[in-house]
């Protein structure tokens, strides 16, 4: 299969500043993302997701962030070594990104038209007044009722759910090649997320864009991406198509986190659980960096620091002992 | 043989007044709409809803955290709300406890956990400072903390542990009856359901009751005897677990059922409910869920359906389930 990447991160490694020296927040992640494909990133608190999702376009702050290695390929060239300047074009214009807090994402003593023009003009150099008409008619994209009316007021005026569609349609409105969405729906109320997850997959059909979803909700995973990233502690542990990751998890973080989700059906009563807590970044934890929670874990987790093994089509893992198990059968 | 509850609500209100712009006249805001429930000895009452459904409020009203507009909360025989009783509040105040969602809020960063946990006993007094201390070991353990980690500032501890302090903090005054809200949502997936193995073993143990509040219908699954669902400040179906699951008979619970994303991939999905959440201060007229309804009729619009008995401890609030109604799933 050939696959020519829209975007690929290649063993990216990026530090933060802590109070003593430099903390790993990720460490090694590689993944590519196809044309109009969806692809999921998964992990808890810690696990450096979100990290991963910024880095794509530098969104960390520079004085205490460290792009340790690793390259960042979009349209044939490095958004690691670019200048700000050039990186300022990207941004907005063919990458967008969404997040998890409309409220504090959208300016509160702009309008809605103010933001949503904004980057029509900067990056299309439309005039104001077809700005102004492109502007609502992305309100109506994004399924905003009333959106001649609604496009001069306030977002405070708007509920949850109105200022994520506004969220949304400032990131489309330049026709992105990849949105990136950092938890768009964990901040909603259950009904008003899954209107939002379809209408962002909506989209995407229309507009054909790529787009990565950052998420911690494993169902929200299993209803939007096509192939899966699970991430721990700073590392991509699982990468899957989706089916596969749901129907054959080749990692015991990855078995452990399916079954703490709390099911509407089937039996009652005790959730499984994985014992223990998430690390923090600090902690250095030789080996696996999941064997001390790992029910499964043996001398050699504690000792080798595992690598990302093929364990079927187009799917990986950091576990050795899964896939020499699997490799025996 | 029927045990009298230890908690009775009875058409229980609260409204907010709400300022407006000079010279407009005064609103109000109507949080809680004539909530009513009880609660056994040894259960757990899941309260659901969304965003402004008043889950929360109903929650803290029950505890005196905020006092009621109208109607009655009595706990343990005494009248808290819309009773005479004057001083019933301290009567029963360490028979009921708090659990808080946010773990990071709710502990003061610069106190020892021990003390914090010790708080209440110090408040109620009468304890030597080796009983004080022993009680802390001993809460701890409860918890599944170490023992020693009482010297401890919450910093040090993971969300997930630092709920436990806040559960250990409630336990201190041996309660009969905690009010959970929303304990686990700020938590990640495997502390979540540590927390929820956590409350079911403590209730077991200790005998507790539970009002657990939550936003979503999968978290109350595991821990509820029965659940209440809310919208717009009302409950709108109350039944046994089993039945509410298996069988939700309001539109909203369908709803709500169906928006719950499952770790299941290609399962088709049903299309989520349209509309947005409903204003508290101008609410719909009728059933508050009319817009969204995908089966509203005339009625709905006009009156508002009060929550009425269907079958074996299960009620609804909805036109459709009334006598004569034919439900929505023959629709």
């Amino acid at each position: 299969m050939t696959r020519v990447p829209l975007l690929s991160v290649e063993n990216l490694t990026v530090q933060f500043r802590g109070d003593s020296g430099w903390v790993t927040a990720i460490e090694d992640v590689s993944f590519e993302i196809g044309a109009g494909e969806n692809l999921g990133i998964v992990g808890e608190s810690g696990s450096g997701k979100s990290v991963s999702a910024l880095s794509i376009l530098r969104l960390h702050g520079r004085a205490n962030t460290r792009y340790a290695s690793g390259a960042i390929r979009f349209g044939g060239r490095d958004l690691l070594s670019m200048s700000e300047r050039e990186l300022r074009k990207v941004r907005g214009g063919d990458i967008a990104m969404i997040f998890q807090d409309p409220m504090s994402s959208l300016n509160p003593v702009l309008t809605i038209a103010e933001q949503i023009i904004e980057p029509l003009q900067l990056h299309q150099g439309l005039s104001s007044a077809a700005a102004r008409r492109r502007a609502i008619e992305l309100l109506e994209m994004v399924r905003i009722a009333d959106a001649g009316r609604r496009i001069d007021e306030y977002p405070h005026r708007l509920s949850g759910g109105m200022r994520q569609r506004v969220m949304i349609a400032i990131a489309i409105a330049c026709q992105p090649k990849l949105l990136i969405a950092d938890e768009p729906t964990t901040a909603l109320d259950v009904t008003i997320q899954g209107q939002i997850l379809e209408l962002l997959r909506d989209l995407q059909r229309e507009i054909g864009m790529s787009v990565v979803l950052i998420t911690h909700d494993l169902g929200v995973i299993a209803e939007f991406a096509q192939r899966v990233l699970v991430m721990y502690a700073g590392r991509v542990i699982e990468q899957a198509p989706v089916a596969a990751l749901f129907n054959r998890p080749m990692h015991p973080y990855t078995d452990g986190l399916i079954d703490a989700v709390p099911k509407l059906d089937g039996d009652l009563h005790r959730l499984t659980t994985i014992p223990g807590s998430i690390p923090d970044l600090a902690t250095v934890i030789p080996g696996c960096r999941f064997n001390p929670r790992c029910r499964e874990a043996m001398d050699v987790c504690r000792r080798n620091a595992p690598a990302l093994l093929p364990v079927g089509p187009d799917h990986l893992s950091r576990c050795p002992p899964r896939a020499a198990a699997r490799g025996a059968a | 043989m029927t045990e009298a509850p230890i908690v009775t609500v009875r058409d229980l209100v609260k409204t907010f007044p709400v300022r407006g712009r000079p010279g407009e006249p005064k609103r109000t805001l109507r949080a809680v709409d004539r909530v009513g429930f009880d609660v056994l000895r040894g259960e757990t009452l899941g309260l659901v809803g969304e965003s402004g459904s008043g889950k929360s409020t109903t929650g803290r009203m029950l505890v005196g955290l905020i006092s009621a507009t109208s109607g009655t909360v009595e706990l343990f025989g005494h009248h808290i709300a819309g009773g005479a009783e004057k001083g019933a509040l301290n009567k029963v105040r360490s028979r009921l406890q708090f659990v808080f969602q946010d773990p990071q809020n709710s502990l003061n960063p610069r106190m020892r956990v021990g003390d914090a946990i010790a708080e209440p006993l110090d408040v109620a007094g009468g304890l030597s400072r080796q009983a004080r201390n022993d009680r802390v070991q001993e809460l701890l353990e409860l918890v599944g903390l170490p023992r020693s980690c009482g010297d401890r500032f919450p910093h040090e501890f993971s969300g997930g542990q630092r709920q436990r302090i806040g559960i250990a903090r409630a336990l201190a005054l041996r309660p009969d009856f905690i009010v959970c809200d929303e304990p686990v949502s700020s938590l990640d997936v495997s502390m979540q359901a540590q927390i929820v193995n956590l409350l079911l073993d403590l209730q077991e143990q200790l005998g507790l009751s539970y009002l657990f509040i939550a936003h979503d219908l999968a978290v109350v699954r595991n821990i509820s005897t029965r659940v209440a669902v809310m919208y717009a400040g009302g409950i709108v179906e109350m039944a046994p677990k089993r039945d509410l699951y298996a069988a939700p008979k309001h539109p909203y619970t369908q709803a709500l059922l169906a928006a719950v994303p499952r770790p299941v991939p290609g399962r088709a999905r049903a299309p989520s409910v349209a509309g947005e959440l409903p204003s508290l201060i101008d609410p719909p007229k009728g059933c508050a869920f009319h817009p969204r309804c995908p089966f509203a009729f005339d009625r709905c619009r006009i009156e508002k359906p009060r929550l009425n008995p269907v079958e074996g401890g299960h009620a609804v609030a909805c036109h459709l389930h009334e006598a004569g109604g034919s439900g929505t799933s023959a629709l």
